[in-house]
C-alpha cells in the first residue's frame, strides 16, 4: 500500500508530518514529562545535563567526521582541522562564537583550495 | 507588583498582561544575534539542498517549521529524495532527534513556575528547543524573573524560527544550485557553532567533560552500533562525564 501512496502528491507530506515532525516533537514532548518531576538543584538534572551535551557533542563529531554531502568529498583530515583551528581561536579570542565560527571556515576553503589546485573548486 | 498600595486588582492583572507581553518582545530582541546569523547561514546551505533533493518550497518551509532542527531535517531530505519507506525514515529521524529529550528535561527546572506554568504551555513552547535556543536559554534564563522566563523563551523562539523560515525561503528561490564549494562550506558551519556555543554556555565543569566525552564516543560508537551512536555516545559519554566530575566534586562517596 505504501508503494501505491509514494507516487501520489501528498506522499511528501505525509512523510514530513509523521517521519519528520512526530519523531522529532516526540522528544520534546517527553522532555516536558520526565522533566517535570527534576529539581533545579538536584543531581539528576546534573546528569539529564550530562547525557544532553554528550549527545549534542556526538552528533558534533559526526557531522565533522561523516558529513553529507559535497562537504564529505574533502579529506577527513582537512574537516577536522579546520574545526579544532576554528575551536582553539574560539578559545583564544574571549570565546566569541563568530570568529571561531570563521577561522574553521577560512581554514577549510584555504585547505580545499590548495588540494584542489583552484581546478574544479568554483565549478 | 507587590506594591501593597498598588493600584487596585483589574490594573494589577492588565500590568501582568503587559509584563508577560514586555517579556515575549524582549525575548524576540534578544533571538536578533550573531547565533541567529550562523543559523540563518546555515539554513541557506539547507535550501540549496533541498532544491538539489528536488524538494518543492512548500516542502523545503514545512520540515524548517515542524523539525525545526537542523540535523533531522537534512537527514529526512536525503530519506525523501532516496525514496525511503515512512517507518524507516521515521527511525532514522528520531533517533538522530534523542538529544532534544534530555535538553528539552533540563529547560524545564529552569523555564517553569512551579504550580503555575501549565503542561499545554510548555508543549508549546518545548517545540523551540533547538542548539541555539537552548544554549541561550540555559545560560540567560536563570538570569531573569520566574514569570519571565517563559515568555522570554517563547517570544526568542518565535522570533528565531520565523526569521530562519523567511530567510530559507528566499535563499531557495534566489539560489538555484549552490557552487560546491559554498555548499560544503555551510556544512562545516553547524558542527562548529554547535561546539563553540555548547563550550560558551558551559556552566559547570561537568558540562565540559560531557562535551569533550561525546565528541570522542561519537565516532566510536558510529562505528560499534551504527544507527543507534548518537544514542549510545550521550549515554556512555554523558555517564562518564558526570561520574567523573561527580567524584571530583564529591569524592567517592
Amino acid at each position: 500500500m505504501e508503494e501505491l501512496a509514494r507516487e501520489s502528491w501528498w506522499w511528501p507530506y505525509v512523510m514530513i508530518l509523521l517521519a519528520g515532525w512526530v519523531a522529532t516533537d516526540i522528544w520534546r514532548w517527553l522532555g516536558v514529562f520526565a522533566g517535570g518531576r527534576l529539581r533545579e538543584d538536584g543531581e539528576l538534572l546534573v546528569w539529564v545535563r550530562c547525557v544532553a551535551t554528550a549527545l549534542v557533542a556526538g552528533l558534533i563529531s559526526k557531522l565533522i567526521l561523516f558529513p553529507q554531502g559535497v562537504l564529505a568529498e574533502t579529506p577527513m583530515w582537512l574537516r577536522l582541522a579546520a574545526a579544532l583551528f576554528g575551536f582553539a581561536v574560539f578559545l583564544t579570542v574571549k570565546q566569541r562564537v563568530i570568529i571561531g565560527v570563521l577561522a574553521a571556515e577560512i581554514f577549510l576553503i584555504t585547505g580545499w583550495i590548495l588540494i584542489d589546485g583552484g581546478a574544479g573548486t568554483f565549478s | 507588583m507587590s506594591d501593597p498600595e498598588g493600584p487596585i486588582q483589574s490594573d494589577r492583572s492588565a500590568d501582568a498582561v503587559v509584563t508577560t507581553a514586555t517579556w515575549v518582545r524582549r525575548g524576540a530582541v534578544a533571538a536578533i544575534s550573531i547565533p541567529a546569523l550562523i543559523l540563518t547561514a546555515a539554513f541557506v546551505g539547507y535550501a540549496g539542498l533541498a532544491r538539489e533533493s528536488g524538494l518543492s518550497l512548500t516542502e523545503t518551509l514545512m520540515m524548517v517549521a515542524f523539525i525545526w532542527a537542523l540535523p533531522s531535517t537534512v537527514l529526512l531530505t536525503g530519506a525523501i529524495s532516496s525514496g525511503m519507506g515512512l517507518l524507516p525514515a521515521a527511525i532514522a529521524v528520531a533517533l538522530a532527534s534523542v538529544r532534544l529529550m534530555p535538553m528539552t528535561m533540563s529547560l524545564m527546572p529552569v523555564i517553569k513556575e512551579p504550580g503555575k506554568t501549565r503542561t499545554w504551555q510548555l508543549l508549546l513552547v518545548s517545540h523551540f528547543v533547538a542548539v541555539t535556543a537552548w544554549v541561550h536559554a540555559m545560560k540567560h534564563l536563570p538570569e531573569l524573573p520566574r514569570p519571565a522566563r517563559l515568555p522570554f523563551f517563547l517570544g526568542f523562539g518565535i522570533a528565531l524560527t520565523s526569521f530562519v523560515f523567511c530567510m530559507t525561503g528566499i535563499a531557495y528561490f534566489l539560489v538555484e544550485r549552490l557552487p560546491d564549494f559554498v555548499a560544503g562550506t555551510l556544512v562545516l558551519l553547524t558542527p562548529v557553532y554547535f561546539l563553540c556555543s555548547l563550550w560558551g554556555a558551559a556552566r559547570l565543569s561537568a558540562d565540559r567533560v560531557s562535551l569533550i566525552a561525546g565528541l570522542v564516543c561519537g565516532p566510536i560508537f558510529f562505528v560499534l552500533t551504527p544507527g543507534l551512536d548518537l544514542l549510545w555516545a550521550g549515554l556512555v559519554g554523558g555517564s562518564i562525564a558526570y561520574a567523573v566530575t561527580r567524584v571530583a566534586r564529591r569524592g567517592l562517596a
